[in-house]
């Protein structure tokens, strides 16, 4: 079953946010507040482990299970709808505790007001599809 | 058993972290959560109208099936693993949010002021949710990624757009903890 590993994959990763207590607005606000290096301690070794890890996947010349190179995706171009987007983001993230992936797991944990934010996230999805012609990017 | 269900410490968490984004990338995918929010306007139908979700979302099926093993995870976390003690935030956060008017800091994932379904009740509680998670659902889409695609892959993949963004997700962040929260709580 092809997406069988893909279900692992999730698995693992709403375990490891829980078990980490990144998924706690509590920790969210603790981090906003520079009151402990849990959060940055999280964010900052996964950002040094995946460097090095595609590092190593260029080096060995590693291949993906499709057989093509190991590569991200470049991001566009621009300044603009990245530091606006970005901290429209942010305010949003401190204000509920929760980006994307743990919106999905907190569900999972039984917070079910967290479906409220959910809902309320893809309007905002919807929103910007609507008005993306007119915003400066 | 037990050292599972003990609070992972971050020299763990992190790299965990990593290596799943790695994994996708060796999936010939990409690590990327806020694109969920995109697909389900399109499987809603948004396609018709606005052309930004006018795409073939059933190739990102396995995305949606990350989604759906993240909601197991967290069930997993919160009952096999589960942890009976409170999170250990540092004394200056607990004080902190004790003068907002929050109490028992940290006995639960998340502040039952904000998330029990008796906040929700108020029009206050209802619309911090409300304009919370339509911040993240605008903001993520307009800068082309949340913390997945942005702090996590990009920032690995030492691009500069991600970073702008990060530094976007702190600015909004600061904002809203230091000169916001004192106004709303």
């Amino acid at each position: 079953m092809k997406y069988l590993k893909f279900f692992i994959v999730g698995i693992i990763f709403g375990m490891v946010l829980v078990k980490s207590e990144a998924v706690s607005w509590y920790r969210i606000y603790e981090m906003f507040r520079f009151q402990s290096f849990h959060m940055y301690g999280i964010i900052g070794s996964a950002v040094i482990t995946g460097a090095l890890l595609l590092i190593i996947a260029k080096k060995f010349n590693l291949k993906t299970t499709e057989n093509t190179s190991i590569n991200v995706p470049l991001k566009d171009r621009g300044f603009a709808r990245y530091i606006l987007g970005g901290s429209l983001f942010g305010l949003g993230w401190a204000l509920c505790g929760a980006c994307p992936g743990p919106m999905y797991i907190l569900v999972g944990t039984g917070v079910f007001t967290m479906l409220i934010v959910i809902a309320a996230a893809i309007l905002g999805t919807y929103c910007y599809g609507l008005l993306r012609a007119k915003l400066p990017h | 058993m037990e050292i599972l269900q003990q609070p992972w410490p971050w020299y763990v968490s992190g790299p965990l972290i990593a290596l799943i984004m790695f994994v996708l990338l060796y999936f010939g995918k990409t690590f990327g959560m806020s694109s969920n929010l995109r697909t389900f306007c399109a499987i809603g139908g948004a396609g018709k109208k606005v052309s930004f979700f006018d795409f073939d979302w059933k190739a990102q099926r396995w995305n949606l099936v990350v989604v759906l093993g993240a909601v197991c995870g967290g069930l997993i976390a919160e009952t096999v693993l589960d942890n009976p003690n409170a999170i250990a935030l540092s004394d200056s956060a607990v004080k902190s949010l004790n003068e907002l008017g929050f109490d028992n800091v940290g006995a639960n994932l998340l502040p039952p002021e904000l998330f029990s379904w008796q906040a929700v009740g108020s029009a206050k509680g209802l619309a911090i949710l409300i304009v919370g998670g339509f911040l993240v659902g605008f903001g993520t889409r307009y800068a082309g990624g949340c913390t997945s695609g942005h702090a996590i892959t990009g920032l690995s993949s030492l691009q500069w757009p991600s970073l702008v963004a990060v530094i976007g997700f702190f600015i909004g962040g600061l904002i809203m903890i230091h000169i916001l929260y004192p106004l709303i709580f």
